[in-house]
């Protein structure tokens, strides 16, 4: 790991301000991916401000028929929350299975969806739910706010402050996880969101994407035959030592298959 | 540099780090509690947790100063008074190790596990235990023992 300097932020104007007087500093929430990111040297911060304990970014609450949860809520306490349970039992299991126990007692949901890794599971979820992100300058509705591979809406020194999930009809979350790091080869997310249906994709693509053909598809019949013929192009997926871009064109097929037979029963 | 003060295993320790210093490091080297080990040190294999104000983290992925103020339990602070605690024993009755180098970690992870579920059925017991690798590969004991960790705890 480089040298930084740590600070502990003591409030969400601070980190506004220090982002801003900063222009190489990074904030830290849980630090799952972040600090392995130091440590093999692919990032070298002049400082992290932690925003892991700050308070405005906790909590979980339901408010105008929306979840709102705070962006340095862990992923196990999403996991635990009654409220969650109750609301979107399908986000509350997504993040049950995110990595391992040790690294769901520390990451974040902001943290997480801010990162937009390829395979992370809850952009899945907050683009399938059409969840808004609230940051310290703005809101960005999730269609806007995931623009590919690590890369997202947001500005340098905006921050995600909570995410505010509409409560759909009724929604379920398959993956096939990558047997050691948990990671979504493949994860689907599919929503029934009272307006509509609709399909997130992540794992398979360079980043999180909606399968409109599927989500047409379903919109007339929300029933496995009506994705059962469908496919998505191998062209474009992901490729790598653990899957060919064939094979996770064919989870995405399986996977929806299964979130929807899912979702049939709920 | 900055400062740190925590409580780990029951007595508040004070020193100085580097502001990049690990958790682990900090109470190998700098308290000498060297029975958190670090194995792969990029958050895989899971010898290094402890218990960070009572949940089950790694500590090759925690930086020392977000520890700072924070309550420390490692595997030296299990055994009470000389007995060791029912998941201590619970390891050795199975005999639920080989080389013994990813026990620490499977021990406070199997802690953790049973604060949050008591009673884990075997699958449960696999992916509380997800986060722990034994390159023995020695895991039908370890999960024997955590079942009998179970009955000890009840």
């Amino acid at each position: 790991m480089y040298a930084f300097s740590y600070v502990k932020a003591k409030s969400l104007q601070e980190v506004s301000d220090f982002l801003r007087s900063n222009p190489d500093a990074r904030p830290l929430a849980g630090g799952m991916t972040l600090i392995p990111t130091l440590k093999a040297r692919l990032a070298h911060p002049s400082h992290l401000i932690d925003i892991g304990a700050l308070e405005e970014l906790k909590g979980i609450e339901s408010k105008d028929g929306a979840l709102v949860i705070g962006a340095a809520t862990r992923h196990a306490e999403v996991a635990r929350s009654a409220r969650v349970r109750e609301a979107i039992p399908a986000l509350s299991a997504l993040a049950e299975r995110i990595g391992d126990p040790q690294v769901r007692n520390l990451g974040t949901i902001g943290g997480s969806v801010a990162n937009n890794d390829p395979a992370a599971d809850y952009p899945a979820a907050v683009l399938a739910l059409g969840a808004t992100i609230i940051t310290n300058r703005r809101q960005i509705a999730a269609d806007n706010f995931f623009q590919g591979m690590f890369t997202t809406a947001l500005d340098a020194g905006e921050i995600i402050v909570r995410l505010s999930f509409p409560v759909p009809k009724r929604a379920a979350y398959e993956k096939f996880a990558h047997p050691a790091s948990g990671y979504a080869m493949t994860g689907v997310f599919v929503a029934d969101t009272g307006k509509g249906i609709r399909v997130a994709v992540t794992g398979a693509g360079p980043g999180v994407f909606r399968w409109n053909e599927a989500e047409a598809a379903l919109g007339k019949k929300l029933a496995v035959e009506s994705v059962a013929n469908l496919r998505v192009a191998a062209e474009g997926m992901n490729e790598d030592i653990h899957g060919s871009r064939e094979y996770r064109a064919n989870l995405v097929s399986v996977l929806t298959k299964r979130a929807v037979a899912q979702l049939a029963g709920r | 540099m900055a400062k740190v003060e925590m409580v780990v295993n029951g007595t508040k320790h004070a020193g100085e780090v580097e502001d990049r210093t690990l958790l682990a490091n900090f109470l190998r080297d700098a308290l000498g509690l060297t029975g958190t080990h670090i194995g792969c040190d990029t958050s895989q294999c899971g010898c290094c947790t402890l218990h960070m104000n009572g949940r089950a983290v790694k500590s090759c992925t925690v930086l020392a100063v977000q520890a700072h103020g924070a309550e420390i339990v490692t595997i030296e602070g299990l055994a009470k008074n000389g007995t060791l605690h029912p998941v201590q024993r619970a390891f050795t009755e199975c005999h639920a190790l080989q080389c013994g180098f990813c026990t620490p970690g499977m021990i406070m992870a199997t802690a953790g596990l049973l604060k949050d579920n008591p009673n884990p059925s075997e699958e449960e017991i696999y992916r509380g235990l997800e986060g722990n690798l034994c390159r023995c590969t020695g895991y039908i004991n370890i999960v024997k023992a955590v079942q009998r960790s179970a009955e000890l705890l009840k």
